[in-house]
């Protein structure tokens, strides 16, 4: 009884986390149940269904894939303290770029795809970058700058690779581009599946990220500068350079994660909307708790509950977009910093007592 | 091209551009009178989205405007209700909280819409009703002023004349100087015994009103119903503009004109046979490099001041 109180009180910010999981989860239940006229089926489908085939767990891990670098692009970005929502522009700028290079450079079979992914991961550096060299040099708020990005960045590439480039394919049924050429694209990995190198690419960038932030000196002169400007500035952190680091290393994650998803999942390159995997990250990097490691867990998380939705709304009468109301409740109750706060007081005043 | 060009200097142009402001000047009055208390009201373009909703949902299903007009109001005041509940009484940071009622925005109306008339794209199923186009009286016979200024839709002669109502309930009443005071220092206001986390809820409430005319305004009068994603960004202008407009009503409706023009320009050109993508980019586009210009010169006047009192000293 002790002890299990006292990891609680230690881990308090992990009950939070699960408390509003929870929360988000009962309450999107009681909405299916509220509306569905086969609540029972609706529910199981969400929760059981991406476990129902290979193919369908399969889309959960390539799911995965883009939300972890979603996620971790949010991660690096927020860790300097900016909301930096250019994630949304460089994920579409990068798989965009990432489908130009394809299309228009012939290199050999390793070559292709690293170059396009290169491009993309710049592009996408560029975009956030500019946000964050905006907010630094003139104190331009970054969280509106960013967001009218993401639509330039949308309609430019948009209109470059539809319009501008003729790479548009006539006799394809939907607009696209033309096939993006087979020494571009990343091969699957696991057969059954349509799980393709990306994941490897992905694991990487975990890893660097997870250096970054926690085993290089820019990476503590990132948490300082994010935990506590003034600070940072008087113990002579140059911390402009540090935001401006971060928010283009946050951008080049973004764009790499486009031109993965690009080169990964599609024949052609078909964006004709914003991918939303942007705000996606949002979520993703507020349940890993700034921690890049825990970022593909959350991620993993995420992805299962969207395939969960996708299968329930392609069987029963509820629309996948309930998850909508998921993602958000559980921002919402995460970042209550009151949220559970009395429980967590009677916690520690009845271990103290106890204790005595 | 010629004919686009000839439109822009006609009458009929400026019309529009009082027409496509409207809905960004409503939500940008909104976030004037949140940031004035403090509140980063970052849930605007939700509470437009969720206010157009409702405003569709309420009119075409009833077919009465008023419980249309209504539905929208109370739409949009119970998303502010709960970026209140969260951000003052529970205490999240509210600028994130915003991002997640954002994320609502987007997929939960879609979610509603859906389960209430099994359609994820638009209402057109429903007939909304829409918001009568005001001739007036005298102005009308007038030949230049009432080709601009007569003929509008009833809430774009509401969202001016709420221009100066807002400026008089910011400067000419005690709530105004409660709201002003908060925002500019929340201990000091508490010092004096302001109650400061009720005026936060009174300013949040009203910023969440005069965005949801805004709502209103796109499902019932710019619009005929709601269509997916409909507020595109406005809310996003709006914050814009109020900060362009340094948080100033007039200021704000100022820089609100500037992209309900660049937005107007978009129209005439989207007609004109310029490729769509390039014409859509044109408001975002104007809205950062206002931005930019505006911080600029925040920049220098700050400067200035702080070498004259060095001077001074």
């Amino acid at each position: 009884m002790h002890k299990a109180r006292s990891w609680l009180t230690k881990n308090f910010t992990v009950v939070r986390l699960a408390a509003a999981v929870l929360i988000g989860v009962l309450f999107a239940m009681a909405v299916i149940t509220l509306i569905s006229d086969d609540p029972a089926a609706a529910i199981s489908k969400l929760f059981t269904g991406p476990l129902q085939s290979k193919r369908r767990f399969g889309n959960v891990i390539e799911l995965m894939i883009p939300l972890t670098f979603a996620g971790l692009s949010i991660t690096v970005m927020f860790a300097a303290n900016q909301f930096n929502m250019g994630a949304e522009g460089a994920f579409y700028a990068g798989g965009a770029v990432a489908a130009l290079v394809a299309l228009n450079m012939p290199l050999p079979a390793f070559a292709h795809p690293a170059a396009a992914i290169l491009a993309g991961g710049l592009i996408g550096g560029v975009t956030c970058l500019t946000a964050g060299a905006l907010k630094v040099k003139w104190g331009t708020s970054e969280l509106v700058t960013s967001l009218m990005l993401n639509y330039v960045m949308y309609y430019l590439f948009k209109y470059i690779l539809f319009t501008g480039s003729g790479l548009k394919d006539p006799d394809c049924g939907y607009v696209a581009t033309y096939k993006l050429p087979g020494t571009a694209v990343l091969p699957r990995i696991i057969q059954g599946t349509r799980i393709h190198a990306g994941l490897i690419v992905t694991a990487l960038a975990v890893a660097l990220i997870y250096v970054y932030m926690k085993h290089t000196k820019w990476g503590y002169e990132l948490k300082l500068t994010g935990e506590n400007q003034k600070f940072a500035r008087y113990s002579g952190i140059g911390v402009g350079g540090v935001i401006l680091a971060s928010q283009f290393i946050g951008g080049v994650i973004g764009g790499t994660g486009g031109a993965v998803q690009v080169l990964g999942m599609y024949e052609r390159f078909q964006w004709v909307s914003l991918p939303g995997y942007g705000f996606d990250g949002v979520i993703v990097a507020i349940l890993a708790r700034k921690n890049p490691l825990f970022v593909p867990v959350a991620a993993f998380f995420l992805a299962y509950l969207r395939i969960g939705s996708d299968a329930m709304s392609s069987s029963t009468d509820v629309t996948n977009e309930i998850i909508s109301i998921i993602q958000s409740i559980i921002i919402l109750f995460v970042s209550a910093k009151v949220f559970l706060e009395a429980y967590r007081q009677r916690m520690v005043v009845k271990e103290a007592v106890e204790h005595e | 091209m010629n004919e686009a060009m000839s439109y822009i200097f006609s009458f009929g142009f400026i019309h529009s551009i009082l027409r496509v402001t409207t809905p960004i000047l409503f939500a940008t009055l909104g976030s004037v009178v949140a940031e004035r208390a403090g509140t980063a009201n970052i849930a605007l373009e939700a509470i437009m989205l969720f206010s157009a909703l409702g405003g569709a949902l309420g009119s075409g299903l009833t077919g009465s405007l008023w419980i249309g007009f209504l539905l929208a109001l109370a739409s949009g005041l119970l998303i502010t209700a709960i970026l209140g509940v969260f951000a003052l009484r529970l205490k999240a940071d509210i600028i994130l909280s915003g991002i997640a009622l954002n994320l609502l925005g987007t997929g939960g109306t879609v979610f509603i819409m859906y389960t209430i008339i099994q359609d994820k794209g638009n209402t057109s199923s429903i007939a909304t009703q829409v918001f009568p186009n005001w001739s007036i009286p005298v102005l009308d016979g007038i030949p230049v002023l009432g080709d601009i200024l007569s003929g509008h839709n009833a809430l774009t002669y509401l969202a001016f004349l709420m221009v100066f109502l807002v400026w008089g309930l910011l400067f000419k009443t005690r709530l105004g100087l409660r709201i002003r005071s908060v925002g500019e220092n929340l201990h000091a206001a508490e010092s004096v015994g302001i109650h400061v986390q009720r005026i936060q809820w009174l300013a949040l409430l009203i910023s969440g009103f005069l965005t949801s005319l805004g709502g209103a305004f796109m499902s019932m009068g710019y619009m005929n119903g709601f269509g997916q994603n409909m507020v595109s960004g406005r809310g996003f202008i709006a914050l814009a503009a109020a900060s362009m407009g340094q948080l100033h009503p007039v200021g704000g409706m100022l820089a609100a004109l500037i992209f309900g023009t660049a937005d107007a320009v978009s129209n005439v050109l989207a007609a004109a046979r310029i490729p769509d993508e390039i014409v859509k980019m044109i408001p975002y586009v104007a809205t950062i490099i206002g931005l930019v210009a505006f911080s600029i010169l925040t920049r220098h006047k700050e400067q200035r001041r702080r070498q004259v009192t060095k001077a001074e000293s």
